[in-house]
């Protein structure tokens, strides 16, 4: 009787499995897949919500019990590489803008799975213009506003959305500190916080390790502690050039993994960005340029590229309207300021997986990987063409 | 001696004065561009000429060339009427304060720095008329002004509507829904809101016939007013009313109003537009919305699609396109348009709301917004396809004279951005008003 229900159930819930991963043939008249060179008349097959193969139409049949959707150009499923889409709503009242506590300027403890709203409207928005994966969380703001995650833009429960809940700790360094806080009051001082707390980290990561009896535990410092650990990445919001330097200072001094984000300014400091090897999440293209990022060009993306710096696009936080950027067209604007397309297409995906480091399961369309596939009626930059189809995991969106 | 140096005076002012006259009385002509007129089918291999800063000839490549024209080879380009921007916030200006929710007499006119690098900001992305307005944080905050944006040192020789007699040099700025709402002295609810303008121009009708039982008999006349004198010029349809507005329902309480008293209403932003286009149709009243790449960021914008221009287009409405820099940017107006043909608006239609349409709601439609003989010669001179991503503005030409060059190094960093390339950086005046 019991093995009957076991049976039943396990019958069932793969009978769910199989209605929700239908498997699909998608026909492309130019395939981008991010791992290797564009395949005309390219074919993607989905099977149980994983790329199952990809090449030439020429040299795959497609089994006849498959959906088949056509497009005139495919490629994997876009990576937003940092973003505040779930935390902030799209009513920016107090009530739906969770993405930064005003509290304490520090408090790297908040996690972003705590308030991540997985039917926020704008999710949606965003995955219907090819977003499938965003890195979100805690926004710019505070000089440690929390932690960050990696959801796909599908669920209607944070567990349903997330595939690495927590990735980074949100840092901002420079005058873009919301005016609430009283302290720091100037960058030095906020700097010399950061350096205090990560010195208090330092001490409690040592206190950690040695099992000690009287060790209490204490959730910020256990973050602090994994950043320096390296287990989760300091993501440092940064402007200005000389701001840029004093980051780059922070993670010598400490030693622990670290991106720029914004980084408005970075086309005056290429070179130093690419001695530390560190990475950009670059602003989005369109920001308006106030406050720090007033100097703030179209043209960097295509600059960090030329400098062989690895970065990522990102739609960031906006305070006002639009409330959530969209990489797509972010990334198309770096393309007619000097940003190869093709490469841009890389940035979006597969460059995007390998700084997120989940290359393994997203960011380009070779068998194993989630099988997230946008699919277009047209060059996929131009403004007047069109995303028309969404697939995540296997499913139509 | 005396009349020696008048004569010498005389010789140097005419030299002053006709120097310019002088550069722009040799023809200019382009030749072997696809031109876009606008009023009419774009033309492959066209000529253009343009002489003393009008637009002498537009045609095929048969139309004759004056022999002494400087002849501009633009194979391969596209050449379209420069654009308008019915509604932007560049040139570091200013409007009404906080002592009341509605100021009829200040002028954005007064405070505007004509040396601001936001001009080569609009420059850079195509635009070369353009409504300044003030913010939209009142019911009424002030008189806005019609720019062109030629080279000038002082705001006067900016001016692109010059009425001496009347002192009208643009429309008025008003707004409802949530923005103008505030502590006393402003509205708290969109009703009291309503119900103040209403009072306001009634006050400005009974003005208006105080003015005329006097028959232009001084001693009879009221005593001037700037806030009444700028209200009956509303009332008389010399100003056109811009009025920002987002949801449906404020749509329509714009539209009422504006009925009501008579006078000539743009509406602005229109963000539900999707849900009253047919309603806005019927009122025959012109709409000049917004691009946004996504809804939300405030309450009233949260139902904002850019299905509005294909919205108002298949209602039959006069629809038009701004930039409300720096909410979105001068740079990249021509992208607001082609992101509405994306969202199901047709080219013809999105090309006409930022030229022709545009110059329909500011009354400017006899000098701008095509490219036809007799009217101002002011043009872009595009790499293609004007909404192509892959497209770049070259040139921006306004009254016949080159006023923004991509080529030159200097102009290039304005449409770019980069170091210290915009003294003021992004000013959200919306920011306190949201």
């Amino acid at each position: 009787m019991k093995v009957l229900r076991i049976l039943f159930v396990l019958f069932f819930v793969i009978g769910i499995a199989n209605i929700a991963n239908a498997q699909i043939a998608i026909k492309g008249g130019t395939v981008y897949t991010s791992a290797g060179a564009p395949i005309k008349d390219g074919v993607v097959l989905i099977k149980d919500g994983k790329i199952d193969r990809v090449g030439k139409q020429s040299s795959i049949k497609i089994p006849s019990n498959y959906e088949v959707l056509e497009a005139a150009v495919v490629t994997p499923g876009l990576i937003d590489a940092h973003s505040t889409v779930g935390l902030a709503g799209k009513y920016n009242v107090d009530t739906d803008q969770d993405q930064l506590e005003k509290s304490s300027p520090i408090q790297p403890e908040l996690r972003a799975i705590d308030a991540y709203n997985s039917r926020e409207d704008l999710i949606g928005h965003v995955r219907g213009l090819g977003v499938t994966t965003v890195h979100t969380g805690h926004g710019p703001g505070a000089l440690i506003s929390g932690q960050t995650m990696i959801v796909k833009t599908t669920g209607t429960t944070v567990e349903e959305s997330v595939i690495v809940p927590a990735k980074m700790v949100a840092f901002t360094i420079g005058r873009n500190l919301d005016r609430s806080f009283t302290k720091p009051g100037t960058r030095s001082k906020g700097i010399a916080m950061l350096r205090q707390e990560f010195i208090k980290a330092q001490d409690y990561a040592k206190k950690r390790s040695s099992k000690d009896a009287k060790f209490s535990k204490n959730l910020g410092m256990e973050v602090l502690a994994d950043v320096l650990e390296g287990k989760l990445t300091a993501l440092v919001t940064v402007h200005k050039a000389n701001d840029i330097m004093t980051a780059l200072r922070l993670q010598k001094e400490f030693g622990f993994p670290m991106m720029l984000d914004g980084a408005a300014e970075a086309y005056l400091v290429l070179d130093e960005i690419k001695a530390a090897k560190i990475p950009v999440i670059v602003h989005p293209t369109m920001m308006r340029a106030g406050g720090d990022a007033k100097n703030a060009s179209m043209e960097t993306p295509a600059k960090l590229h030329a400098a062989g710096i690895p970065f990522a696009f990102q739609s960031g936080f906006e305070g006002y309207v639009p409330k959530a950027r969209v990489v797509l067209f972010e990334a198309g604007v770096a393309v007619s300021h000097g940003l190869d397309p093709a490469v841009a297409l890389q940035k979006l995906t597969i460059d995007a997986a390998k700084l997120l480091n989940i290359e393994k399961r997203v960011g380009s369309l070779e068998k194993g990987k989630d099988a997230d596939v946008v699919l277009y009626d047209g060059d996929p930059f131009e403004y007047t063409s069109h995303v028309t189809h969404v697939i995540i995991d296997g499913v139509k969106q | 001696m005396r009349s020696l140096q008048s004569l010498a005076f005389s010789m140097l002012a005419f030299l002053l004065l006709s120097g310019p006259l002088n550069a722009q009385s040799v023809p200019h002509a382009f030749k072997g561009a696809h031109i876009i007129p606008i009023n009419s089918k774009p033309i492959d291999n066209g000529v253009l000429i343009v002489k003393d800063g009008k637009i002498v000839a537009v045609g095929g490549s048969n139309t004759s060339i004056p022999s002494n024209a400087v002849v501009h080879d633009a194979t391969g380009k596209v050449i379209m009427p420069g654009l308008i921007d019915t509604h932007s916030h560049i040139g570091e200006g200013d409007g009404g304060d906080r002592s009341s929710a509605l100021h009829a007499d200040v002028r954005i006119y007064d405070t505007i720095d004509p040396r601001s690098n936001t001009f080569k900001k609009a420059l850079a992305g195509g635009i070369t008329s353009v409504n300044v307005m003030p913010g939209s944080g009142h019911l009424m905050s002030g008189q806005t002004v019609y720019l062109k944006l030629r080279k000038a040192n002082t705001i006067d020789e900016m001016l692109l509507v010059v009425d001496e007699e009347n002192n009208i040099y643009g429309g008025m700025k008003m707004a409802n829904g949530t923005n103008p709402r505030r502590a006393a002295p402003f509205p708290g609810t969109r009703a009291k809101a309503a119900a103040m303008v209403r009072a306001m121009f009634v006050k400005a009708q009974e003005y208006q016939a105080k003015v005329a039982d006097a028959k232009g008999d001084e001693s009879k006349l009221p005593p001037r007013d700037l806030e009444m004198e700028a209200l009956v010029q509303i009332l008389e349809g010399k100003r056109i009313v811009h009025n920002h507005t987002h949801r449906h329902d404020d749509i329509l309480t714009a539209i009422r109003l504006s009925q009501e008293f008579g006078y000539r209403l743009v509406l602005h932003h229109v963000s539900e537009a999707h849900r009253v286009a047919d309603e806005i149709a019927a009122a025959g009243i012109p709409s000049s919305i917004i691009t946004l790449d996504s809804f939300g960021g405030k309450m009233e914008a949260i139902n904002l699609l850019n299905i509005n221009g294909a919205a108002l287009e298949k209602a039959g409405a006069l629809v038009g396109l701004h930039t409300d820099d720096g909410i979105t940017d001068s740079r990249l107006f021509l992208r607001s348009a082609a992101m509405m043909v994306r969202d199901g608006m047709s080219r013809e239609k999105a090309l006409e709301a930022v030229t022709i349409a545009n110059s329909k709601m500011m009354d400017i439609e006899d000098r701008t917004g095509t490219l036809e003989k007799g009217k101002d010669a002011d043009f872009i001179l595009l790499s293609g396809d004007p909404f192509s991503v892959y497209t770049h503005i070259e040139q921006t030409w306004i009254e016949g004279q080159k006023v923004w060059d991509r080529s030159n190094p200097e102009d290039k960093e304005y449409a770019t951005g980069g170091y210290e390339i915009f003294r003021t950086g992004f000013q959200n005046h919306h920011q306190e008003e949201n």
